[in-house]
């Protein structure tokens, strides 16, 4: 997915001289190209991400697109303030893109975990959130991260993460993808990063099963897809959100507090990491621990079907 | 651009309105701004390259108060370059005032950041160098600390990057008055030897007095001090400068003045007075 990012910016660099990328010593065998064709507009501000967070600030100041590129908290919550005031409180235009998003980097460790970052990115004020799926959702979120004066946080994958799109998608700002349609009365599972191929497979086993299941990917989750959630509230027998995050202040969080101010009785079933995760393993691996692989999403439904 | 009055008047006039400003809204820090008052002054006067009816020209130097703390003296410096009127200095400190306790992008034109936490004006000030460098352009950067921000992270990765970069478009001014907000700086956490770590870093550093206009004067014609490097002056200040009863006294670092102690400060810079001997 990060490949695909960067060659889709890559080609907008190519067409807009305003794009610059800038990096915290991260990126070795992806950023090369960037580096190669537009010298001028990269840099490798080293492992210092507060002086990269201000360095960005200060370009966009003068009228630039720039990104920062690294792994997961270290673009993040390494340099928090800098995000809070040097960019967000001036509105600047930067897109912070971090990579290895959730356990992507299971076998790192917790230090390389990204799974608080939606929780406080989402509280900044002006930002935008993007969370792409797969490949072809990052190369949408790549254009819809540019095209947008101000600060976006970009939350994506690593490498091999599945297809789950046949072609390019066209979402917006504010918009959901449907994998599987929603008729009324059924289930809705919403997902957002690469775990709604999980997502997408757990549906198809519940229908399989014979429970009325539907299915949303949620690449942008700010500003996120008010309509699609109220249609779901008043329609959705239940709503199960699945996110590679923890379970405080992520998709879950954002579908309850829209549930509570609609006064919807629509319950909800929300699924994430836990918030302390001492094991190591690859994704799927942890993943499968935490039941947010497609089996441990289907029967965690299930369960909560039978309960209601 | 706009030639401004004499600095030694400007400084006074600075002081004089940051006096006011801070008894007024009952604040805090006025020994901050007191120290850089001098310094403002000089780069306002006869340094920087502006014109406040034009406050976003493209080609202006950037000045960046890092130390947003002395948000008073640089809302009176700006009011004394033009920027905005003096008059509406006295909101300062007021509910809903446009002038926010510390430096504020919104609050008047010629505030290029808006800063209070401390260590990040330096890094914003590289960037916007950085870009000038790579794009050509000839505008200059100038970013104030003051000594006690000199603890921050943040700033020790800049004074790292800058150098490696050849930022020479970029002066670092750092106001060392030698008091931080609980104590000396060289008991809370030394600085020292701070020019030769910065010259160890690769830094062009010259050491002033702050409050010698001349001295000043001389030093920003130079820059950049030496060609492929970024330039730091280290100014030797004193807290609470230009009024007898608060210099060098951590008190005045929060303290705000009674009416009859604002009276006695303005006694003491009041116009007419020999300048030379007063602010030297």
């Amino acid at each position: 997915m990060r490949n695909a990012f960067i060659s889709e910016i890559l080609k907008i660099a190519a067409v807009d001289a305003g794009i610059w990328l800038i990096t915290g010593d991260l990126g070795y065998g992806v950023l090369e190209p960037f580096a190669k064709q537009f010298p001028e507009r990269f840099l490798n501000a080293g492992v210092a991400e507060q002086n990269m967070t201000g360095i960005a600030a200060g370009l966009a100041l003068d009228g630039r697109t720039v990104l920062t590129y690294s792994i997961a908290n270290f673009p993040t919550f390494r340099c928090l303030e800098q995000i809070r005031n040097d960019i967000c409180y001036h509105n600047g235009n930067v897109k912070i893109i971090s990579v290895g998003a959730g356990v992507a980097y299971g076998l790192h460790g917790y230090t390389h975990f990204g799974i608080e970052d939606l929780a406080v990115m989402r509280c900044l004020p002006n930002m935008k959130i993007l969370s792409p799926a797969d490949p072809a959702e990052a190369r949408r979120a790549a254009h819809l991260a540019t095209s947008e004066k101000g600060p976006v946080y970009v939350r994506i994958g690593k490498n091999g993460e599945p297809a789950l799109h046949k072609s390019d998608t066209d979402f917006g700002f504010g918009s959901s993808l449907e994998l599987h349609p929603f008729t009324f009365g059924g289930v809705a599972i919403l997902a957002t990063g690469s775990i709604a191929f999980h997502a997408s497979k757990a549906t198809e086993i519940l229908k399989t099963a014979g429970v009325d299941a539907a299915c949303f990917s949620l690449p942008s989750l700010l500003p996120f897809d008010e309509s699609l959630l109220r249609r779901l509230a008043d329609e959705a027998r239940l709503i199960v959100t699945v996110e590679e995050h923890g379970a405080i202040g992520g998709l879950g969080s954002m579908v309850a507090e829209r549930l509570c101010r609609h006064r919807s009785r629509c319950p909800l079933l929300p699924l994430a990491l836990p918030s302390s995760i001492a094991l190591v393993g690859n994704q799927e691996f942890l993943l499968s621990q935490f039941g947010l692989d497609c089996d441990g999403i289907a029967k965690r439904v299930i369960e909560e079907l039978h309960s209601l | 651009m706009k030639k401004v009055r004499d600095s030694l008047q400007f400084a006074r006039a600075v002081r004089r309105n940051v006096l006011r400003m801070i008894a007024q809204a009952k604040a805090s820090h006025i020994g901050s701004c007191l120290s850089t008052v001098d310094i403002l002054a000089v780069l306002y006067s006869d340094c920087l390259r502006y014109d406040p009816s034009q406050p976003r020209l493209p080609e202006r130097d950037r000045f960046l108060l890092s130390k947003g703390h002395a948000a008073a003296a640089l809302y009176a410096t700006l009011a004394e370059a033009g920027f905005i009127s003096s008059e509406s200095l006295l909101t300062y400190g007021q509910n809903a005032s446009q002038f926010y306790g510390h430096a504020t992008h919104t609050s008047c034109p010629g505030i290029e950041i808006s800063s209070g936490s401390l260590g990040h004006g330096l890094p914003v000030g590289i960037g916007i160098a950085l870009g000038a460098m790579r794009e050509k352009r000839n505008f200059r950067t100038f970013v104030m600390l003051s000594d006690g921000e000199c603890d921050e992270g943040s700033n020790w990765e800049g004074f790292l990057f800058a150098p490696h970069h050849k930022l020479e478009n970029l002066t670092v001014i750092i106001d060392y008055n030698k008091i931080q907000s609980f104590g000396r700086t060289d008991e809370v956490l030394s600085l020292e030897p701070f020019a030769e770590k910065l010259r160890a870093f690769d830094w062009a550093v010259r050491e002033l007095d702050g409050h010698d206009h001349s001295a000043l004067r001389e030093a920003f014609a130079q820059l950049p001090f030496q060609s492929g490097k970024p330039s730091a002056i280290i100014a030797h200040t004193v807290k609470g400068k230009g009024v007898s009863f608060m210099e060098n006294d951590l008190l005045w670092h929060y303290r705000n003045p009674s009416p009859e102690q604002l009276q006695q400060a303005l006694n003491e810079l009041a116009e007419g007075e020999d300048d030379a001997k007063r602010v030297h």
